[in-house]
């Protein structure tokens, strides 16, 4: 191709497809510590503030969720990185409460720390906690939903979706406000995973 | 805007969950259906996150983790782009956080083990806010190509991690943006699950010579897109097209 100097200034079409459509999802993979929790992938954060524990709990019951991500074989998985997202104890989303946490790089067990949420009284839905899962071998995060054994479940309109056999895999019982919740991505446990 | 219906995923653009040439896919990919919660009960809102939380310094990842007066190795770059719905609407206010590796192919992670160097002026994190019209940028050097343990002779394409956050939960989208003419990506088991060529080509920035900034950056374009309103009730023509 000739020299045009026109070429060493001309602007970038838009990568996107017309019509537009929602950027494809790619694994998060086994270092994503690096860009969203860096302390835990043994960096000096370079930022002042750290996003995920910048944020106060508002009031309510506290509760820790307590749990592992396995694969097929029982493996636990070391690399994950799971979100929350739920109401707050009077069932608004409006001041939802996000949190995020790692698996453990050597036990594989994540911690969340947060409140329990309660429900809108108009929706007929049982208290939930929504986890995003995602990890290496996942090229798309993984949505799943939490909930309490002491809660009536009977009503639920979500869980009245799943499979009565499947709905143990949604359900965390807890003790001294501690509830485990392991999540199965394959096997005869596989956890229920959502499309919102 | 944060809990405003949204339309549903269209899978068939995403990667294949199951896809056994990317190995790590066999034992992890979920083998039952996703269940589909109706609209009307899903949950609405998301994590808002203040512009006074980020520094400007954040999205430099050229200086971000220097001694003072130094600055990564590498291929010095600007990435920027929008950030739009699928209803071609920028998304402002929105948070976005980006790791890569550095110019040799390493990550900053006491778990790579990759025997290529690692840039004692380099972490490959950044972060930063779209502005009012959804617009982002960042500053960094091109990353590497490097090899990975998929049970042969695997490379990644050079690439940018990016997560994303929209107004809602439900936007939530992490992704990987590539370099145009990379060889590599047309080898990668990781984008081969990605059945449409033309969602491949979305995750590929062009080169962008009128933002480069001489003497400099070489510039790189990469828009991106979280899921919107049912497109049908809006012009979704991208921005410059």
């Amino acid at each position: 191709m000739a020299y045009d100097p026109a070429r060493t200034t001309a602007p970038a079409a838009t990568n996107l497809p017309e019509p537009i459509k929602e950027t494809p999802s790619q694994t998060a993979g086994p270092f994503i510590h690096v860009g969203i929790m860096c302390a835990t992938a043994g960096i000096t954060p370079p930022f002042g503030t750290d996003l995920t524990t910048n944020r106060d709990l508002p009031a309510g019951e506290k509760i820790t969720i307590e749990g592992r991500i396995l694969d097929g074989e029982g493996a636990v998985a070391t690399e994950a990185v799971i979100e929350s997202w739920q109401a707050d104890r009077a069932g608004s989303f409006a001041r939802g409460i996000w949190r995020r946490a790692a698996s453990d790089l050597e036990t594989g067990i994540f911690r969340i720390e947060t409140v329990k949420p309660g429900t809108a009284p108009d929706t007929g839905l049982a208290p939930h906690i929504a986890l995003w899962i995602v990890a290496r071998g996942l090229n798309n995060g993984l949505l799943t939903q939490l909930y309490f054994a002491e809660d009536d479940l009977t009503s639920d309109p979500i869980l009245a979706l799943v499979p009565e056999a499947r709905r143990p895999t949604l359900i965390a019982s807890g003790r001294d406000g501690t509830y485990c919740f392991d999540v199965h991505l394959q096997g005869p446990h596989e956890t229920v995973f959502f499309d919102t | 805007m944060s809990d405003e219906p949204l339309q549903p995923r269209d899978w068939s653009w995403h990667p294949a969950s199951d896809f056994p040439a990317y190995r790590s896919t066999r034992l992890r990919a979920p083998r039952q259906p996703l269940i589909a919660i109706p609209e009307a009960l899903r949950d609405t809102g998301g994590p808002a996150f203040g512009h006074d939380l980020i520094a400007e310094t954040d999205a430099d990842l050229i200086i971000n983790s220097a001694t003072a007066g130094e600055s990564a190795i590498g291929e010095r770059i600007l990435i920027h782009g929008h950030l739009l719905d699928e209803a071609a609407r920028p998304i402002p206010d929105a948070l976005i956080e980006v790791w890569q590796a550095n110019a040799s192919g390493r990550y900053r992670h006491k778990r790579d083990g990759y025997q290529a160097a690692l840039d004692p002026n380099f972490s490959g994190c950044g972060r930063c806010m779209t502005d009012s019209d959804g617009r982002y940028s960042f500053r960094t050097i091109r990353p590497g190509p490097y090899p990975w343990p998929n049970g042969g002779n695997d490379w990644r394409p050079a690439h940018i991690h990016f997560s994303i956050f929209g107004h809602q939960f439900a936007q939530r989208l992490i992704t990987q943006m590539y370099f145009e003419g990379d060889p590599h990506i047309a080898i990668c088991p990781i984008l081969n699950a990605i059945a449409d060529p033309r969602a491949v080509s979305q995750l590929v920035a062009r080169l962008d010579m009128a933002h480069a900034v001489p003497m400099d950056l070489q510039a790189y374009r990469f828009d991106m897109v979280l899921r919107g309103p049912a497109a049908t009730y809006f012009e979704n023509r991208p921005e410059g097209a």
